[in-house]
């Protein structure tokens, strides 16, 4: 493989996102990823500036790169306009092709989120749907979506929704013609590919 | 600020003939406010908007997970962008914060790279032999809404008055990071001033809560909320914003994002749950609304056909606080005209 630093600079991203890093910390100051992990946005930036192949070799394998949220409250601060957040995708998406998400325990839930988020999309065309919000997985959801849940053929049309019909409306179920477009787009984009390194088993 | 400056801070909002995109997320938890928007422009105001059943999910939800690749998101994106091109629509609007901020996204990098978009332009002709044009314009329906506030004023039943006291309610506005945060100047008031949600709570007569965490994210986090494991992240972030806005005593909070809306709602309950703890003094915890159920409800629409039924933390105090009228018997009815049996009750969160 050529040198990871000229692996990352092949996503149109990159350029974008770490144009010139003066290290002021403004974007962890604003990180709510900072706040509550031992994570630290302007020590990436620094680093990947820095080029060391070895070190972005090892942040491409450890868990730090999976912390942030994708809020993306560093851009509006950033003085120099880069975008730490991007970065972090940049940097993500290296680390699935490479193999390296596979060396830490938040990076192999990429695997989970493959089989549910981009099943989602490629089964059903929505990345969430209240058939797959189960409520024994997300308790956090309360009472009242375990009963909607339980009611949903009966309360949905009630507020307007299309629950699994044809035509238009919200909750209704995707054209088959469509939904094999929405393939066809992830197999020659990449989708399909990136899909199959992160979930090969 | 003066006028000349405020200039600054406003978008373009076409006025009329819309195409609108479905939310993942707002249909999944809050199906009744997108048919409250649809409703809201074709009925009150008058206005086209088309709503084409061949659209999809934009994808947001996995590039943001880092499961969608960019060049599979943007084109995407163009797929649905020429569904609007086919039915002879220039403006877009997409009902998902995140769907804006991926949009708003893939424009920007086509713009600053050209070939960007002739490389989308192949992949969705080899993909799906299709062609599209870029949107004239772009907004949110939180725009929309904000943008005919004044309009739909005199329409109106209700205000945002306590009718108890004569006061103002005093509202928490909540706008989704991807709003504006990602392109400060696609928003009303950019990142620094957003007004979006402000304008119609000031337009509409209440007073809005400022506190010192409101630019706060809401703590989805995407992964961090997705994988249960990190959810830490996420209840810890909202239950930050809470504790900023809890001496202010709001009525209730409004947000643009549909997943803000939810976490706001839902992490009240688990809050309460785990810690016994609210953030009001009676225990019911703070209602939170979507824009849309707070534009329906001030024009007189029924509470349970938006969907207030499906919040964990109970709205009916606040809407005694507002004076609309409902009837507590058809809160869990559904089209079968049976009366639902009412939902479990939490241990802490008092409903």
């Amino acid at each position: 493989m050529e040198n990871i630093l000229d692996y990352l600079r092949q996503d149109v991203r990159f350029e974008e996102s770490l144009k010139a890093c003066m290290n002021c910390g403004v974007c962890t100051a604003v990180c709510p990823a900072a706040e509550f992990y031992d994570y630290d946005p302007r020590r990436i930036c620094e680093l990947v500036q820095r080029g060391d192949e070895r070190e972005i070799e090892e942040l491409l394998k450890s868990d730090t790169i999976w912390y942030c949220g994708q809020c993306m409250s560093c851009k509006p601060r950033c003085p120099r306009g880069n975008v730490p957040g991007e970065l972090i995708s940049v940097l993500r998406k290296a680390s699935q092709e490479l193999g390296y998400f596979r060396m830490s325990e938040k990076g192999r839930q990429q695997v989970f989120l493959m089989r549910t988020i981009e099943r989602n999309i490629l089964d059903i065309g929505y990345c969430v749907y209240p058939d797959r919000v189960d409520p024994e997985q997300h308790p956090e959801q309360g009472p009242i979506w375990t009963w909607y849940i339980k009611h949903i053929a009966d309360i949905a049309p009630k507020l307007g929704a299309n629950y699994h019909g044809s035509g238009p409306g919200a909750l209704r179920d995707i054209p088959k013609e469509d939904l094999e477009e929405v393939h066809r787009i992830f197999e020659v984009t990449g989708g399909i590919k990136l899909k199959n390194i992160v979930d090969n088993e | 600020m003066s006028n000349r400056y405020w200039n600054e801070y406003q978008k373009e909002i076409a006025d009329d003939h819309y195409f609108y995109e479905r939310s993942c997320i707002r249909q999944t938890f809050f199906p009744g406010s997108e048919a409250a928007f649809l409703s809201i422009l074709r009925n009150e105001l008058g206005k086209d908007i088309c709503d084409n059943p061949h659209q999809h999910t934009c994808t947001g939800i996995g590039y943001h997970s880092d499961v969608v690749p960019f060049n599979t998101t943007m084109t995407v994106v163009a797929r649905l962008f020429s569904l609007m091109t086919e039915c002879g629509y220039h403006n877009y609007v997409p009902s998902c914060v995140t769907s804006f901020g991926v949009f708003s996204e893939v424009i920007a990098k086509w713009k600053e790279s050209p070939e960007l978009k002739e490389q989308a332009r192949q992949f969705l002709w080899d993909a799906c032999k299709r062609e599209f044009e870029v949107p004239d314009n772009i907004a949110h329906p939180s725009d929309i809404i904000y943008k005919f506030r004044f309009d739909l004023k005199p329409k109106m039943r209700y205000r945002l008055i306590n009718r108890f006291t004569g006061k103002p309610l005093r509202v928490v506005e909540h706008i989704g990071c991807h709003y504006a945060k990602i392109f400060p100047n696609i928003g009303i008031g950019n990142a620094e001033f957003p007004y979006v949600l402000a304008g119609m709570i000031e337009a509409w007569d209440g007073e809005v809560v400022d506190y010192p965490e409101r630019r706060h994210c809401c703590g989805f986090g995407f992964r961090q909320y997705l994988v249960r494991e990190n959810r830490g992240y996420s209840i810890a972030n909202t239950k930050k914003k809470f504790e900023s806005m809890e001496p202010y005593e709001p009525d209730f909070i409004v947000a643009n994002c549909p997943g803000c809306a939810m976490f706001l709602d839902k992490w009240q309950y688990t809050i309460a749950e785990m810690e016994h703890k609210t953030y009001d003094k009676e225990g019911y915890g703070i209602p939170v609304l979507t824009y849309e159920e707070l534009t329906g409800l001030l024009l007189g629409y029924d509470p349970w056909k938006l969907g207030l039924q499906l919040h964990q933390v109970q709205c009916e105090r606040l809407l005694d606080k507002i004076g609309i009228t409902y009837n507590p018997s058809e809160k869990y009815k559904g089209v079968s005209g049976r009366i639902n049996p009412s939902p479990a009750k939490p241990d802490c969160l008092r409903v």
